[in-house]
């Protein structure tokens, strides 16, 4: 590379100083230290050297055995394959069968594959000619005379078509070319429903006044007096259960709640939410305020509701504050009641929107 | 010259047409086709040699492996959410409810005779795609192939991985399990919290709301056709800019700018790549025989309210779920009656100022250095030191990412508190490139001085001579000239120098484009100079036995020479 270096046009700074510390830009501001005039000179290539294949007959033998040897095991692997699949059913139905099944037809194949790729490879390094040889480089640029005659060519179109000429045209073409993918574009508002409303979707669920807690995913109801001290209820909304699959699916998404039964000297609630709780039980969206994911290991002693996806953490006994990770709002509580016949219900839909934040999530 | 795909046939130019029945095909052939003029073109193209080249090949390979295997499996897979009950073979998950797209996956496992195999190695040719990308895209970095004429090549390859995720990403979320459905609930809460467009962008892409029924069938357009669309056209420029430029080599005796050393295309790249396309479909197919790998069984349908915990993404998946880890909490303000969700926009915008720089460095770097030349010859990495340090300097910062995305498991593997874990790596997140930037350009310069005394001195040879006086010395001896090419055989670069531009001022491009050139080029070490050499003889020989050191050992120096 030194020796190229001195033949280069970005080099062209004598190097008489010798010293590698002065800089060597001039025009082309190329930081490059010239190389010295007593830099050393490529030796070129080194001599060959002959392999054992080269040199011992049967050493070159042994080597077209090992490759052909290599082949007739990959045919036999393909074989095996083609055996194996025939000889191990699935169709009981049983784990081992599809184990045994998986395990010999992958043998087999895998078998195929590299008798034949170590096979080809062999023959190549132990085999094939192995003098290296050189192919010249050219710039990558095309020549002179080509990129001569490529603006020529663009001249003669532009010329004949009068592209800079003729502005109108140009101008109005490139505005045509703009405009028309817009209808495509526009077309794309059809992937969601015209009907709705995302952002009043995202702020309600299927909670409501009166809506029993019941438990997930069986769907029967809870009385407060089954909410025993320290346990915890997975819970969905009375009906969820009885909804098409895709609703149900959409609507448990922003419906699922924690409930959690906890001595009440140690609930610590505000003022306004005295009234959302009964008798130390409280309901909490289980939907993480992070990025959505359910906020499903509670720890018992500590009161810590951990979400397994973000390791964001909310203290149940404080609101569900976010004591760590990445989460930035407490997780909105749902306000609960008892019913006539003892029954956990809601006092209404969340008070905010549950899960991740989302731009509008603040706009009145 | 009609005969010239019969390897062993001499070219005759006799029109009285071949007689061998290859000689009648390739004639027939080339008469409709033209095509001896592609063999005459690439049949003895030649390539260089080196372990590190069949990374690239590698990320090929496996890709050309996902194809076959892909393809099988759209034969069995329904991309569908409509709800069915699930009657199958597994036990485990009869009677219950599940989308159409889980069940034909379950099928594709249970009930077709060698259906799991071609999962497993799909799924493992898609780690092994990405992951192969990965380390080529390393290779070209610290050796600096990205340099002109290849800084677009980069590119290209840089698009590759990211569609490469993008791949991955959507066919992990096919099968409609628990596990792909919590990953793509996280996609929903991370799009929802970009500004201004994020609520609407969620309601586009999942057709409504979260989940709702659209979503698999979406993706699954995405995974099999316009995604692998444009990995191909992409694969296919990257491989015609390899042809254009034809392959670097690294540095060595008879390597330059203006040659290429190595093996012709046939017959000897004909089987080595050829070979080694099926060594790496074997090796896959091998993993996939042995390891299981999602196992969406165990997982059952997606429910948005069940997760387990110690849930992972597939690995490269994992510097951007650990980034989202490693946000502080409470990052939110509401401004103007609209909530800026930071916990989301600043990992985001770290991640995208992270890819950028990874796509546009070799356009800084040429900005930098003011290179504007051609570079065939690889660098060493340690001849690069500034280069080599940001490289690693960027390695650290993904790999403390990607370790982040366990930070549960790391916890409860090592007993340590998940607070202790986190904030471990928020601080290692900041300061772990620092680090990582130092030592490496320590080190660098560290083996660039010993090339210097290696090339100046020799090395030991580990014979202990008393020379008369008593005094014991340990022989050195000295390089042949092959050898010592390749540790000399390097440009040295200097800072740039401030100087007012055309019309006499000093503009601040100029001042920090200076700035960057001194901070990549203050320390340095010289390649060894033949005085430099000759002086060192002298130098050494004052210890004694100069005779020892003299050339004529050259011959048997038992070294390797430096060409393969």
């Amino acid at each position: 590379m030194a020796e190229d270096a001195h033949s280069d046009e970005s080099t062209a700074v004598a190097p008489a100083h010798g010293s590698e510390h002065s800089v060597a830009s001039v025009d082309v501001g190329l930081a490059v230290v010239p190389a010295p005039e007593d830099a050393f000179q490529d030796p070129g290539l080194p001599p060959h050297h002959l392999r054992v294949t080269d040199t011992n007959p049967r050493r070159q033998r042994r080597a077209q055995r090992t490759v052909f040897s290599l082949f007739y095991l990959s045919i036999a692997g393909s074989i095996f394959a083609v055996a194996a699949y025939m000889a191990f059913p699935i169709e009981d139905g049983s784990f081992t069968a599809i184990r045994i099944n998986n395990l010999f037809i992958g043998l087999g194949i895998a078998l195929a594959l590299l008798g034949l790729g170590f096979g080809a490879v062999h023959w190549a390094k132990a085999l094939m000619g192995d003098h290296e040889l050189t192919d010249p480089r050219h710039p990558v640029r095309g020549s002179e005379e080509t990129r001569a005659r490529s603006i020529e060519i663009f001249q003669q179109a532009n010329e004949e078509s009068g592209f800079g000429r003729r502005t109108l045209i140009r101008n109005t073409l490139i505005g045509a070319l703009i405009a028309f993918p817009l209808p495509a574009v526009a077309m794309l508002r059809g992937l969601a429903p015209q009907n709705q409303d995302p952002v009043a979707l995202l702020k309600e669920t299927m909670w409501d006044k009166g809506v029993r807690l019941v438990r997930d995913p069986l769907g029967t109801p809870i009385k407060a007096s089954d909410v025993t001290l320290g346990s915890v209820f997975h819970v969905i909304p009375d009906g969820l259960n009885k909804l098409p699959h895709d609703e149900m699916l959409n609507a448990k998404a922003k419906a699922i709640v924690l409930l959690v039964r906890m001595d009440p000297s140690e609930l610590h609630e505000t003022p306004e939410r005295k009234s959302w709780s009964y008798d130390g039980i409280v309901a909490y969206s289980k939907v993480c305020t992070h990025v959505g994911c359910p906020v499903a290991l509670y720890e018992q002693q500590t009161h810590h509701l951990l979400c397994p996806c973000h390791q964001s953490q909310f203290d149940i006994s404080n609101g569900a504050a976010v004591i760590f990770g990445p989460a930035a709002r407490p997780l909105p509580q749902l306000p609960i009641a008892v019913d006539d016949e003892g029954y956990l219900v809601a006092q209404s839909d969340f008070t905010e929107p549950v899960g991740p934040s989302f731009w509008e999530r603040d706009k009145a | 010259m009609s005969t010239a795909t019969t390897t062993d046939a001499p070219r005759t130019t006799s029109f009285s047409g071949p007689s061998t029945f290859t000689g009648r095909a390739a004639n027939y052939i080339d008469e409709r086709t033209s095509i001896s003029a592609v063999v005459r073109e690439f049949g003895r193209k030649i390539f260089p040699d080196h372990w590190s080249f069949l990374l690239g090949e590698v990320a090929l390979y496996s890709f050309i492996v996902i194809l076959i295997s892909g393809t099988f499996l759209t034969f069995f897979f329904q991309a569908s959410m409509a709800e069915v009950q699930y009657n199958g073979a597994y036990v485990p998950l009869k009677g219950m409810n599940m989308s159409v797209a889980l069940q034909s996956t379950l099928d594709i496992s249970y009930e077709v005779r060698g259906g799991l195999l071609m999962r497993q190695i799909h799924h493992w040719a898609a780690l092994l795609f990405i992951a192969a990308m990965g380390l080529h895209m390393l290779r070209i970095f610290f050796t600096g192939a990205f340099r002109k004429p290849r800084e677009l090549n980069w590119v290209v390859g840089f698009t590759l991985f990211i569609l490469g995720m993008a791949e991955g990403f959507t066919g992990y979320s096919l099968p409609d399990d628990l596990l792909s459905g919590n990953g793509l609930r996280i996609i929903d809460g991370m799009i929802e919290g970009i500004p201004i467009v994020g609520t609407w962008l969620s309601f586009l892409l999942f057709g409504g709301e979260f989940p709702g029924s659209d979503i698999v069938g979406r993706l699954y357009s995405l995974h099999i056709m316009i995604l692998p669309a444009m990995v191909i056209l992409f694969i296919a420029i990257h491989l015609v800019f390899v042809v254009v430029h034809m392959h670097t080599q690294y540095p060595g005796p008879g390597k330059t700018n203006r040659n290429v050393v190595g093996y012709p295309i046939l017959p000897v790249y004909a089987a080595k790549a050829g070979g080694f396309f099926f060594v790496v479909f074997g090796v896959i197919a091998l993993i996939a025989t042995f390891f299981q790998i999602n196992p969406i069984w165990n997982y059952g349908p997606y429910d948005p309210s069940p997760v387990s915990a110690g849930t992972q993404p597939d690995w490269y998946i994992g510097f951007a779920d650990g980034m989202l880890r490693l946000i502080p909490s409470h990052l939110e303000t509401v401004w103007f009656g609209y909530t800026f969700t930071w916990y989301i926009i600043i990992p985001v915008a770290i991640l995208g100022l992270f890819i950028v720089l990874v796509a546009v460095y070799p356009f800084i770097e040429s900005w930098v250095t003011g290179d504007k030349r051609e570079h065939h010859v690889l660098d060493r990495p340690r001849n690069a030191p500034t280069r080599t340090a940001i490289g690693v300097a960027g390695v650290v910062f993904y790999a403390v990412m990607w370790a982040a995305a366990s930070s549960d498991l790391i916890a409860t593997h090592f007993m340590l508190t998940i607070e202790g874990v986190i904030i471990t790596l928020q601080v290692l997140l900041v300061i772990g490139p620092i680090i990582g930037y130092w030592v490496t350009k320590r080190v660098c310069l560290a083996l660039q001085r010993k090339d210097r005394s290696l090339a100046l001195h020799g090395y030991e040879s580990g014979r202990i001579v008393r020379l008369p006086g008593g005094e014991y010395i340990e022989v050195h001896k000295p390089l042949d000239e092959y050898e010592r090419w390749r540790l000399v055989s390097y440009e040295s670069y200097a800072p740039l120098m401030l100087r007012p531009d055309r019309s006499g001022r000093i503009t601040f491009a100029n001042r920090l484009r200076v700035g960057m050139s001194r901070w990549f080029f203050e320390d340095r070490i010289a390649p060894v100079t033949r005085a430099e050499l000759e002086a060192g003889h002298g130098d050494h020989g004052a210890h004694g036995a100069p005779g020892e050191l003299e050339g004529g050992h050259d011959g048997d120096h038992g070294l390797p020479p430096a060409a393969h």
